[in-house]
């Protein structure tokens, strides 16, 4: 089984050694064989877009054949978390309330991606409206870790994790809001990366807490996913939170040695509760930075332990009223036989959300509600603010910061779905991040002595991915040291 | 928020209602169990002394003008296309190709 990189497809391409329609067909194969709904099967595709791919492969193939300059991403096959609007594909959030929508226009991202080249494949199974941390809250049913078939992906992109992981994709869109990239990265094995709010536009990313949400890719190297931001980052015109700042060459500097860089070791992020083999992972990773000539020094975020609160409060309250879109007026479901308005939103709302989007919309609308509103939604934004000064406070004296991504390693399917305050406690390593608008990456670093991936979170400063995909590159090297 | 919120089912009800959902009787319960065990961690953020600090809405709001002063020109007010309208209709559960069609409004 060849697992390809963006760069050996795109080379191998103009060489003329393959076609793009081979190497999309090569994928379809795989998918067609171990990624379907049922049994013990991955089930990380929810739709698949053979016509189109294969018109983009064709194109491809013919710019090849011409001797044309191939674009970044020529040829290379790539999947769409469903969260993210493809032109006349289905987009369904992972929800039933949107099945069978195909919307009317592309994501900025899908379009992005298309013109650098590549083939989109087809759209990936994710929690419902990316709510959830093990994607077994999908209507369409759970994704299975291609590592450990009876433990989850990871969520809420589990499906883009998962695709990854098996090979049935070189790269793949996810999109994180308090983790949903990063930690199913993690416990899928591969890199996922959470580029800085503002960096990537969201026009037709279907929003769930808008302060919040952000598309990434996910690759199986560093390097990959450095080629994706540098086809993925800049200001969108359609997107009025996608920000004026000049993107940096991502790919120049990406194996410059990271000797005198400044690495910083927040002390809150291992404490009770972190697994032993995880530690003892991280560990390796700084010990390895300052071999490689990084100083190492420990810093504290005082405000950690309240981080999940803030996220859950701030995420739930921009829910209740994102969602309020889903109301059977202009797309999606119906519920049929309402007489009046008002009970065909409701009914319409009944059968379409999932047991978590409602617990989530009602959480939300509870702490929005009178009488509520300060101790909650207005509390939460103040202490976000003190998180995020944490963050820039360490950044005075770190140019990088190395954690745990994860408390565990990926849980068995099952294991938590009926415990909400559980399932939201194992995003205790990555909320905060997503609150103080920071970049961020997973990178694999190891595994358990029983075969379970681990991955090292490294953060950065707004806006500067150069130096974290610098920084990862130099961990995923030590991982690979006869590479 | 001293108090810790014990939500009952009366407030699930209301809650749902001002939210636009209808939730099934043996919902009900179960959203009563989890909304309180959630709330009971929310409550920790009390002790949290946040005297004057600003509230952050995003992340706009505290970088100290990078993106401000990058950002600040309002775009060009220009006549742009829009998605055809009869590729949105094409989505919509009823209409008559220009409305979307819904139940009547008031009820009587």
């Amino acid at each position: 089984m060849e697992a390809w990189t963006i760069d050996a497809v795109r080379g191998a391409v103009a060489a003329g050694s393959t076609t793009a329609t081979s190497v999309a067909e090569e994928h379809y194969t795989r998918i067609a064989k171990t990624d379907g709904p049922h049994g013990k099967d991955i089930h990380s595709f929810l739709a698949l877009t053979r016509e189109r791919a294969l018109a983009q492969a064709a194109r491809i193939d013919a710019m090849a054949a011409k001797g044309e300059p191939l674009p970044p991403l020529a040829g290379v096959p790539i999947g769409i978390k469903d969260v993210l609007a493809t032109q006349g594909a289905p987009s369904t959030a992972g929800s039933l309330i949107l099945k069978g929508y195909t919307p009317p226009y592309d994501a900025t991202v899908v379009k992005k991606l298309e013109a650098a080249g590549a083939v989109i494949l087809g759209k990936l199974n994710c929690d419902e409206f990316a709510m959830g941390s093990s994607n077994e809250n999908s209507a369409y049913g759970p994704v299975r870790n291609p590592r450990a078939l009876d433990r989850v992906p990871g969520g809420s992109s589990g499906g883009s994790a998962a695709a990854v992981a098996a090979n049935f994709a070189v790269a793949t869109l996810g999109t994180d809001t308090g983790g949903s990239i990063r930690q199913p990265a993690a416990f899928c094995g591969v890199v996922g990366l959470l580029p800085t709010y503002g960096r990537v536009s969201r026009y037709g990313l279907i929003a769930f807490a808008s302060s919040l949400d952000r598309v990434g890719p996910f690759t199986r190297t560093v390097r990959d996913t450095a080629t994706m931001l540098q086809v993925l980052a800049g200001e969108d015109p359609l997107d009025a939170t996608s920000a004026d700042i000049p993107v940096a060459d991502y790919l120049t500097d990406l194996d410059k040695p990271v000797t005198g860089l400044r690495v910083g070791v927040p002390e809150e992020y291992f404490g009770e509760g972190l697994d032993p083999e995880i530690r003892t992972a991280i560990e390796t990773v700084i010990a390895g930075l300052e071999k490689d000539g990084c100083t190492v020094t420990k810093v504290s975020l005082p405000h950690t332990r309240h981080a999940i609160p803030t996220y859950y409060v701030i995420a739930t309250a921009e829910a209740s009223s994102n969602l309020s879109r889903f109301d059977g007026v202009r797309f999606g479901l119906r519920a049929p036989e309402s007489n009046t308005l008002s009970s065909m939103f409701r009914k319409t709302r009944d059968e379409g959300f999932g047991a978590e989007v409602k617990r989530r919309i009602l959480l939300g609308t509870y702490a929005l509600s009178a009488g509520y509103y300060d101790a909650y939604y207005a509390k939460a934004q103040q202490v976000r603010t003190l998180l995020t000064r944490d963050f820039l406070n360490a950044f005075q004296s770190c140019d990088i910061l190395v954690a745990p991504m994860t408390p565990t390693p990926p849980f068995k399917i099952g294991e938590k779905s009926d415990d909400p305050v559980a399932m939201y406690l194992a995003d205790i390593y990555s909320v905060a991040a997503s609150l103080a608008g920071i970049c961020g990456i997973s990178v694999p670093c190891g595994e358990t002595k029983s075969g379970l991936p681990i991955g090292v979170q490294l953060m950065g400063r707004h806006f500067d991915e150069a130096t974290l995909l610098r920084v990862a590159q130099a961990v995923e090297k030590a991982q690979k040291p006869t590479a | 928020m001293s108090e810790v919120a014990s939500v009952t089912i009366e407030d699930v009800r209301r809650v749902a209602e001002l939210a636009n959902l209808e939730l099934a009787a043996e919902e009900e319960p179960r959203m009563k169990r989890d909304l309180n065990a959630i709330l009971v961690h929310f409550a920790q953020l009390s002790e949290v002394d946040t005297t004057g600090v600003p509230a952050m809405a995003q992340v706009a709001d505290i970088l100290g003008g990078l993106i401000d002063e990058n950002g600040a020109e309002l775009r060009p007010d220009d006549i742009r296309p829009s998605v055809d309208r009869t590729a949105v209709m094409h989505s919509a559960p009823e209409t008559d190709g220009r409305f979307f069609k819904v139940p009547k409004v008031i009820e009587r």
